[in-house]
């Protein structure tokens, strides 16, 4: 059965390149997907998967979120509520928060109750944004993480970022990057998973991460 | 620290074809620039780095397809630069699929762009590329139109002032080192890491891998940006990395 898989489009960037590295996802993992690219609501309520990426502040994502009629609500009743797979993407991952702290406070959705902050790194000659590519160092066995190698000698992600989520529940962390100190890479409860990295733009990990979501079945 | 330092290779790109080619794999076309950035993904490229230098703004239609059919076909980050003089400019570059958008002499011109253009789409898509040349001792300055018009603008001044208006990330190259295969300017490219807090590419000299490393970890580079040495297939994105990594750099190897 084909399945479908809606990526959020609220006028936040290029999304053309995302849905190309979930079709290719899918095609090398052998999965029948549909993937659209939409700010229709109808269209991610009837969704087998709903993608939320975003690049770019916090407060501006969330204020181009609540200009589509309708989504907010939709995404509550559909990943809350019916508990469909769901993966944000960087600031699409920081808007899972109760709050973020860029420029102003601004609210989350707060299904991953936290802080989205400035990361600040011990060491003070490291750069930010923190740009480029790390290792992920995973704190939980996941279906999302199965065959990515991770830790040191693993595969690499690609980050950049200069504000990070750090959730109040330790067990909602479920990979860490190391950024002089640790720093939030992924989380994931129950159905509501998250990466700070581009798996768009992060080559051989983020396409078997991609492969790993449309497999999932939380 | 596990964060890596990129290899970013740069092709100039003119009406929608590669300028010279790029002659280091057995390329279909060695003239298109989506050829050759599939190349250098396979390859194991970090970045890749567009610069248009397409004359007349009205053939620049071309470039967009470019840059579509590259983020369609490479998942890499991608940036792009050259002739990027408004905040529309800069949105039909994103939404072609570039990640980062490289401002030149519109950011000279009027510095205030570079605060528009970070407030709009986040200081981390907006590279300011600095041309600096030595002028005296101790001094380099900007110079626009590829090194023929001086500014008289301190470079190290210049980098803090842009990054104090959102700058995200630095694209440094020597005038004076650029083609010469001769190495980065190491005093230029420290001076300028040092003096602000976001990444900064070094670019304009590279011949030898050696150079590579010595941008790193004497001119404190978060980057390395390098054309000639990939393109006419001097050296190998993967031989690049490998010496790189036993010089003792942190790099990507998958």
């Amino acid at each position: 059965m084909t399945q479908s898989v809606a990526i959020i489009d609220y006028g936040s960037g290029n999304l053309h390149s995302a849905a190309k590295a979930f079709e290719r996802a899918a095609a090398e993992s052998g999965v029948a997907a549909t993937i659209r690219v939409t700010s229709d609501p109808a269209v991610v309520r009837a969704a087998d998967r709903i993608v939320l990426p975003g690049v770019g502040a916090f407060a501006d994502c969330r204020c181009g979120l609540d200009a589509v009629s309708g989504m907010v609500e939709v995404l509550e009743d559909v990943v809350r509520g019916k508990q469909r797979p769901f993966l944000g993407i960087c600031v699409g991952m920081q808007l899972l928060a109760s709050r973020g702290l860029e420029y102003t406070v601004t609210d989350g959705l707060g299904w991953i109750p936290g802080d989205v902050a400035l990361i600040r790194p011990t060491d003070e000659s490291l750069k930010i944004p923190h740009m480029g590519w790390n290792n992920l160092h995973a704190q939980d066995e996941h279906p999302l993480l199965a065959g990515i190698e991770t830790g040191p000698g693993g595969l690499h992600a690609y980050f950049v970022h200069s504000y990070a989520l750090t959730p109040e529940r330790a067990e909602d962390v479920l990979a860490l990057t190391e950024y002089g100190g640790p720093v939030t890479a992924m989380v994931a409860r129950g159905n509501i998973a998250g990466t700070q990295f581009h798996p768009e733009k992060s080559q051989k990990l983020g396409l078997k991460l991609i492969s790993n979501f449309l497999g999932w079945t939380p | 620290m596990s964060l890596k330092t990129r290899i970013i290779p740069c092709l100039d790109v003119k009406d929608g074809r590669v300028v010279k080619g790029v002659k280091f794999v057995d390329l279909v076309d060695a003239g298109d620039p989506v050829e050759a950035a599939k190349a250098y993904d396979a390859a194991g490229a970090d970045e890749l780095c567009f610069l248009d230098i397409t004359a007349s703004h009205e053939d620049r239609g071309i470039l967009f397809d470019v840059v579509t059919r590259t983020a369609e076909a490479c998942f890499m980050p991608l940036t792009v630069g050259g002739g990027v003089r408004t905040v529309d400019d800069i949105r039909k570059l994103l939404l072609a699929g570039a990640d980062k958008v490289a401002i030149m002499t519109a950011a000279v011109q009027r510095r205030a762009f570079v605060k528009e253009a970070a407030e709009k789409f986040g200081d981390q898509c907006i590279v300011v590329a600095i041309d600096a040349k030595k002028v005296a001792p101790e001094r380099w300055e900007i110079f626009t139109h590829g090194g023929r018009n001086a500014t008289g603008l301190d470079a190290v001044a210049y980098a803090r002032e842009v990054v104090s208006l959102g700058a995200g990330e630095l694209l440094l190259t020597s005038m004076d080192r650029d083609g010469t295969g001769a190495g980065f300017d190491l005093d230029l490219t420290s001076r300028i890491a040092d003096a602000v807090s976001v990444p900064v590419i070094a670019s304009g000299g590279v011949g030898t891998l050696d150079h590579l490393v010595d941008g790193v970890r004497e001119g404190h580079a978060s980057a390395v940006l390098a054309a000639s040495i990939f393109h006419f297939g001097t050296f190998t994105i993967p031989q690049a990395k490998a010496h790189m990594a036993a010089a003792g750099l942190a790099m990507r190897l998958d």
